[in-house]
Parts: structure tokens; C-alpha cells; sequence
């Protein structure tokens, strides 16, 4: 019997063993972004809702830390999110939204329903400035720095235990 | 009660594949004349009726869109037109696995009643091994993906189907690929039969040639279709991506065709026995692998089906059962299969012993490109493989490959000499030269499709070489056959570097009533206009394009919006003439009242299709050519049988 006529069976049992493999490990679809640590880039958007005005780049330079807030209208784990936003703005956080390939009017009925935390909101119809700071999804939530550094970023719907790591890394932000 | 019906005739149709599995068996063991081996035969073909009658259950509670049924209420919508409600009934993961098993069972069913050309033991080990692989299918639809669930509620309205996928396109592209799966894994049990029975013979060839054939054909039509259906629908200009679902399909292709020209060494000269076992078994592993890969959801691509893990697990243990069966199988008996009739290099098996293994490599190509991300990303890097791999790698075994195809098929059977096709080889030398220096030198051609036009060109005449000296009229179909896919091959390559050649694009912001050009054509942006469809709504550019200052024509290319479920769409304007086609895709609209355009000139590029269709079409012309030699065989033996009978009688 020779040797050979194996070698077919032996390389389809690593392919299975592979696969297997791969097959019982989660699948991670998140993406972290490489500007973390890194200075924003520079950025205007127009306002995305009527009584709130556009961000700038250069908003974040003002020696305060704040949250930026990849969201839109069309998200639905951002309505999920939306009572945690409150909350950290209760606590005296400023929020910045940017709202992704959305209407004035929908951002302004999703306001209406859902609560508005934002103190300035852009609207980024090419998800230009998302893919800018390297976020690959709606929503998620950036911390940067009074300097214009992004500090930390959150991927995914802000759930009630992610409110005191944010409040945290807020804090860390400061320094 | 439909899909009760439906549920039923599937769990009988799983219990008669038990029946033929054990009547196989028993073929095997107590001889083909035991009692239980007498019900193989009538269970296959029982079977192949219920799962038929099972189909078309599905299509009926599709027709009615009941929104009782959960696939209907995933996949359907009251107001989707009829055509598009019926193939929503194979457009989703458990109703396309119905279809593969309908497909599969109507296929066991037609061997069980027709095939008698092998001896009867084979015969029962083959459909065993079929009656095997349907089990483990009709297994994972009853346990895992029951296409006839019903919901506890039923629902209002049904959540549509993927705009994308409301094309004709998606109604004939998959069944088309599902058919050449199938006819491989008839293939395979073919080979499994003839391993087990160690009886390789070139009827075992001729038997199993009708079955590649036809799925040779149907895997043709369908990677030209799809290839196609990606082109004009996805709206990105492209026609093969390398996407691992595209390659899924390219890949059992790929065996098929080494398959298909072994099985014809084996048939006319006994030759190449165990290889052709292998690449049987291989063909349709790869149609299971392809399978795997796409709803395991373990590789990332474009063609977003259901991804579920567990289904996933299931398919690989099938794919572990059947093909690491087949392949022990292999090791353990292929040792003990004699090798078949020797030839020498300069002879037609010798050049089909060299376009099968550039076919292997190839197929070998494709293989490592689409598992290599699986492979690294288990040590957490992430690649993407793409055409800076694909292009030049396969490249360096296409082009031999059309080498040998150019000559190959003007050689004689198991010994022939070089010099006695010397002219005709010194004239495809001569075009290609020819060709290699008047688009190298003179029109300055990239490396790859300078050598695609070249070889294109020499192929073209080459592959109607065979027919020199012949009378037309008596030339056999199948050889027809075999010229117009070598030429259908050389036709799509022109096609293809052609479009890689000489493409010209423009990609433009444009106000209305504003000009702009894309290779020989002048176009206009007339007016953009909004559209109401049955279930969308659509910004259409309305441009007038003229060909060459001729006269203009209106086209209207559309960004979609579709409700249900909300997503948009391109649908792009393709406007063909004899040398070429333009592309138009309308984008969004800039804050200041201007639309993106895109634009594209592509000179030849639909001959990548028709060359697809002149391939599928020379296999068809074999396939007809094959069957009629059989069914006149059959009528002669028939004949002989008679005369002899006659014969005995009067002595």
C-alpha cells in the first residue's frame, strides 16, 4: 500500500481540524480603531437637526473632555442607548452627536421621542468623518480629551454598566 | 395542511433513503440478489416523487404567500410579484437545501430507473453511497432547518425578500449551480461504487460522463449568469471579484472540467483509472466545501446568506462524513485497482494528463487563496486575498494550459508524433507571436492581458484546427462539442482582457443639462426624476448618450429605495453595441444640486458571456453526441441479444 494514496485524507483532516477550529471560536466583528491616542482630524459638519448647531473639529479644543457620539436616526440600538446618553448628561457630560447618512426631519422625530443629550450635532452624509476617526458602526461613542485627543472608544449601545467605565475614562481624560 | 403535507413526504422520503442505504448494503454483503437489495432501486425512485412532491408544497405556500409558514413570513410579501414570490422559496437557506435535496433525490431517482450498463453489485454500491449522501442532507433540513415551521401567530405581512435578490437573475442562478452539484455528488457515488466494488472500467467512465456532462453544463451557465447577475445588478463595473462564494462555484468547476476530460481517457482507453476515481471524489468535495464556506459565514464576503454557526457544524460534519469516508475509502482500496493502458507524452491522453494537472493547479490556486484568510486568522491576522494573488498565480498555469489546449486535441490516441502536427502547431505559434508584438509593441498592453489576448486570438483559430480535412457533415456531435467550448474559452478570455486592456471610466459630478465623455461616447445629463415602483421608489437620471457624435440615445440609469425591508439600490443602465458596452450608475446627490455619475466604456466585454454561454453550449453538443452513442450501443446489444436468442431457437 503506498504512502501516497494518504496524503489526500491527511490534508482534508487539516482543512476539517481548521475548520472546526474556527467554527467554535466567536466570531469578533468588532473593529478597533488606530486613532486611538491619536488627535482628531480635521473636520466641519453641518448642524444635523434644527435647534442645535454643526461640530467642528475645533470644538474639542477647548481644555474639556466630552463624548462624541456616532449615532442615527435608522440605528436602532442607538433608541436602546439613549436613556444611558441622559443619564452621563445628567451627570454633567458633554455629549457631541454625529448623526450618519440621516434627514433633518428624522433626526428631529428621534429627538422628540427618544430625548436629545447632544449639545451640538453634525451630520456626516458620507460617513465621512466616521470613517475619519476610525469607527466602523453605528453607534459608538469616542472619549476625547480637551485637546482634540481621542482617548477611548466604546463599540456598540452604551448599556447601564458601560456608564460608570465612560464616567472613568472621562476622568482619566482630565488629566 | 400544505406544509404538513410537505413535512411529511419529506420525513418519508428520509425513511426510503434508509431503505435504499441498507438495500445497497446488503448488495454488498449477502450479494446483489438478496431480498433487501431487490428494494434499492424502487426506494431511489419512491423517494426522488416525495421530495418532488415535498418542492412543491414550498412553491405553493410561496404562491399564497401563507404567512403562517415562518419561512414565508421571513422571506415573502404580499405585494412582491408572482415570479419573485415563487423563487423567494429557494432564495433562502431552508428552502435552497429543499431544493439541493429535490434536485439530488430526482437525480438518485433517475439512476435507480435507467442506468443498467454496470454490473448490478456496483450499481447498488453506487446508489447506496447516494442513498448515504441524501440522508445526511434530509437530516440537517428535518432537524435543523425545517423549511415548513410554522409560527405560533401568523403574521400581518411577511418581511420581504432582499431587494438585491429581486431579479430574475436570483431565480434562475442558484437552482442552475444546484444542478451541477448535484450532478456531481451523482458523480461521486459513482466513484464511491466503483471503489467499493473495485470495479473501474471505462463503463464505469461512460456511465458517470453523462452526469459531469450535464453538471459541467449547468456549473457553466451558472458562473457565467452569476458573474453577469453581479456585473449589471451590484453596479460596481466588475464581473469576478475572487469572493469566496464566487470561487465556491469556480472551484467544483474546476474539478468537474479535469474530471470530465479524465473520465473521457478512461472511457476510450482505459487509462487513468484511480485518478479519475480521485477527481470524482474531489469534484464534489468541493461543492460541499463551497457549501460550507458560504453559510458557515467563517469567511467574510459579499454574498451575505444566513449565517448560522450551528449550521455550519452540521455541514461540516457531512462534509467530514462524506468526503473523509470516501477519501479512507481511497487510501485503503485504490492501491488495489491495477493501473490501466500505458501511452506515450505525444498523444491525446498525454496532453490530457497535462491540462488536468494545470487544472488541479489552478484549482489548487483558488483553493489556498479562499482558505488562507481561515488559516491565518486562527493565529488572529486578518488578510483579505484578492487579485494581486489570484490574477497572476492562476495565470501562471491558465497559460500553459491553453497552450496544450491548442494542440492537445490534434493529437492521436496513445501514440502520435510532434512533427506530424507541425504546420499546424508552427501556425498558432505564428498568431501568437503576431498577436503578442501588435498589442505589446504597438498598442503597449499590460503584461496579463497582453498574454490574454494573445493566446485568445491563437486559441480561436486553434481549437477549429481539429476539424481540418474532415467532412463537416460526418464529424460526431461530441467532437462539435469539444471545438465550440475550446472556442467559447477563447472567446470569454478576449472578452476578459479586452475589458482589462481598454476599459475606460469616468466618474463625474454632474448638474443637469451638463456634458461629459467616457471613451467614444458623449454623454448628457438631461434631467433627474423621481419614480414610483410597486415597492420602491427611485431617483432616475434621465441622460442622453451618443455613440461617436452619433445619434443619441436616452437611458435612465436609478439609485433605488426599497421599503420592505428598507435598503438602496443601483440599478444600472447598460447600453450594449457589437464592440463594447457603457456602464451608468447614478449615485447620491451633492449638497449643491449635483449627482455622481459613473461611467464606464468596456469594448468586448460582453464576449466573456457569450463565451460562457459557446462553452455550456459545447458541452450540451457532447452530451447529446454521448447519450445518442449509448442509446445506439444499447439498441445494438439489444439487437444481438435478439438475433443470438433467434439463433439458439433454431438449432
Amino acid at each position: 500500500m503506498s504512502w501516497r494514496l494518504w496524503v489526500p485524507l491527511l490534508l482534508f483532516s487539516g482543512f476539517l481540524g481548521l475548520a472546526g477550529y474556527q467554527l467554535t471560536q466567536p466570531k469578533d466583528d468588532v473593529v478597533e480603531s488606530r486613532m486611538v491616542g491619536r488627535e482628531l482630524p480635521y473636520f466641519t459638519l453641518p448642524p444635523a437637526s434644527l435647534d442645535r448647531p454643526g461640530v467642528d473639529s475645533r470644538d474639542f479644543y477647548d481644555g474639556r473632555p466630552k463624548l462624541l457620539n456616532i449615532w442615527a436616526s435608522w440605528c436602532l440600538p442607538c433608541i436602546a442607548e439613549a436613556p444611558q446618553l441622559e443619564a452621563l448628561k445628567e451627570q454633567g457630560v458633554e455629549i457631541v452627536g454625529v448623526a450618519i447618512r440621516d434627514e433633518p426631519v428624522d433626526v428631529m422625530r428621534f429627538l422628540t421621542q427618544h430625548g436629545n443629550p447632544y449639545t451640538r450635532i453634525g451630520r456626516d452624509d458620507l460617513s465621512e468623518v466616521q470613517l475619519g476617526i476610525g469607527s466602523s458602526g453605528v453607534p459608538e461613542t469616542f472619549v476625547i480629551d480637551g485637546k482634540g485627543v481621542i482617548r477611548y472608544q466604546h463599540i456598540g449601545d452604551i448599556r447601564e454598566e458601560h456608564v460608570p467605565v465612560l464616567l472613568e475614562e472621562l476622568r482619566k481624560a482630565e488629566s | 395542511m400544505i406544509a404538513e403535507i410537505g413535512l411529511a413526504a419529506l420525513w418519508l422520503a428520509a425513511a426510503l433513503a434508509v431503505l435504499q442505504l441498507a438495500g445497497g448494503l446488503a448488495a454488498l454483503r449477502a450479494g446483489e440478489n438478496s431480498d433487501l437489495a431487490a428494494l434499492t432501486r424502487p426506494a431511489a425512485v419512491l423517494q426522488g416523487g416525495l421530495v418532488a412532491i415535498s418542492f412543491a408544497m414550498l412553491l405553493w405556500l410561496f404562491a399564497i404567500t401563507d404567512l403562517s409558514v415562518k419561512l414565508v413570513a421571513m422571506n415573502s410579501h404580499t405585494a412582491k410579484p408572482l415570479i419573485f414570490k415563487l423563487s423567494g422559496a429557494w432564495g433562502n437557506h431552508e428552502g435552497s437545501m429543499l431544493l439541493w435535496v429535490t434536485v439530488m433525490a430526482l437525480a438518485g431517482a433517475l439512476i435507480a430507473g435507467i442506468e443498467r450498463r454496470l454490473p448490478e453489485k456496483t450499481m447498488q454500491a453506487t446508489l447506496a453511497a447516494q442513498g448515504f449522501v441524501a440522508l445526511g442532507f434530509y437530516a440537517f433540513l428535518l432537524l435543523s432547518s425545517n423549511p415548513f415551521e410554522r409560527l405560533p401567530e401568523p403574521v400581518i405581512e411577511g418581511l420581504g425578500l432582499n431587494p438585491l435578490l429581486q431579479d430574475i437573475g436570483l431565480a434562475l442562478h442558484p437552482p442552475t449551480l444546484y444542478f451541477g452539484y448535484v450532478g456531481l455528488s451523482v458523480a461521486f457515488s459513482f466513484a464511491v461504487g466503483a471503489l467499493l466494488t473495485r470495479n473501474v472500467t471505462p463503463d464505469f467512465a461512460r456511465a458517470m460522463r453523462p452526469w459531469i456532462l450535464g453538471a459541467w453544463v449547468f456549473l457553466t451557465l451558472g458562473i457565467t449568469a452569476g458573474s453577469y447577475w453581479a456585473y449589471y445588478e451590484l453596479g460596481w463595473g466588475g464581473y469576478w471579484f475572487w469572493d469566496p462564494v464566487e470561487n465556491a462555484s469556480l472551484m467544483p468547476w474546476l474539478a468537474a472540467t479535469a474530471l470530465l476530460h479524465s473520465a473521457s481517457v478512461l472511457a476510450s482507453r482505459d487509462a487513468l483509472r484511480v485518478w479519475t476515481i480521485m477527481l470524482g471524489v474531489v469534484a464534489f468535495s468541493m461543492s460541499m466545501l463551497g457549501t460550507f464556506l458560504v453559510r458557515s459565514g467563517i469567511l467574510t464576503s459579499v454574498h451575505a446568506f444566513a449565517v448560522d454557526p450551528e449550521r455550519g457544524s452540521f455541514i461540516l460534519i457531512l462534509l467530514g462524513l462524506y468526503i473523509g469516508g470516501a477519501l479512507l475509502l481511497f487510501a485503503l482500496r485504490a492501491g488495489t485497482i491495477s493501473e490501466g493502458e500505458r501511452f506515450s507524452i505525444a498523444s491525446r491522453e498525454g496532453a490530457l494528463v497535462v491540462n488536468n494537472v494545470m487544472l488541479s493547479a489552478i484549482l489548487a490556486v483558488v483553493l489556498l487563496g479562499t482558505l488562507y484568510p481561515l488559516l491565518t486568522e486562527a493565529f488572529d491576522v486578518r488578510v483579505s486575498v484578492g487579485p494581486p494573488y489570484f490574477n497572476p498565480v492562476s495565470a501562471v498555469f491558465v497559460f500553459p494550459m491553453l497552450a496544450v489546449m491548442a494542440v492537445g486535441p490534434l493529437l492521436r490516441w496513445r501514440r502520435d508524433s510532434w512533427s506530424r502536427i507541425s504546420r499546424e502547431m508552427a501556425l498558432t505559434g505564428a498568431l501568437l507571436l503576431v498577436a503578442l508584438v501588435i498589442f505589446g509593441v504597438v498598442s503597449q498592453v499590460a503584461l496579463l492581458p497582453l498574454l490574454g489576448l494573445s493566446f485568445a486570438i491563437a486559441l480561436g483559430v486553434a481549437s477549429f484546427l481539429p476539424l481540418r480535412g474532415r467532412n463537416l457533415r460526418r464529424v460526431p456531435i461530441a467532437v462539435w462539442g469539444m471545438v465550440m467550448a475550446h472556442f467559447g474559452v477563447a472567446v470569454a478570455l478576449l472578452g476578459m482582457a479586452s475589458e482589462s486592456a481598454f476599459s475606460t471610466e469616468r466618474l463625474a459630478a454632474l448638474a443637469e443639462g451638463e456634458r461629459t465623455s467616457v471613451g467614444p461616447w458623449a454623454v448628457e445629463l438631461q434631467a433627474v426624476e423621481p419614480i414610483a415602483g410597486p415597492n420602491w421608489t427611485a431617483m432616475a437620471a434621465r441622460m442622453a448618450v451618443s455613440y461617436d457624435d452619433g445619434e443619441p440615445i436616452e437611458i435612465a440609469p436609478q439609485s433605488r429605495n426599497f421599503w420592505a425591508p428598507a435598503q438602496q439600490t443601483t440599478e444600472s443602465v447598460l447600453v450594449t453595441r457589437w464592440n463594447g458596452q457603457l456602464y451608468a450608475v447614478v449615485g447620491s446627490s451633492s449638497n449643491d444640486g449635483r449627482w455622481q455619475v459613473r461611467l464606464w466604456w468596456k469594448p468586448l466585454v460582453t464576449l466573456i458571456w457569450y463565451g460562457g454561454l459557446l462553452v455550456a453550449l459545447g458541452g450540451i453538443l457532447a452530451l447529446i453526441g454521448r447519450v445518442r452513442t449509448d442509446l445506439k450501443r444499447r439498441a445494438a446489444v439489444r439487437k444481438g441479444a435478439a438475433r443470438r436468442l433467434e439463433m439458439e431457437k433454431v438449432s
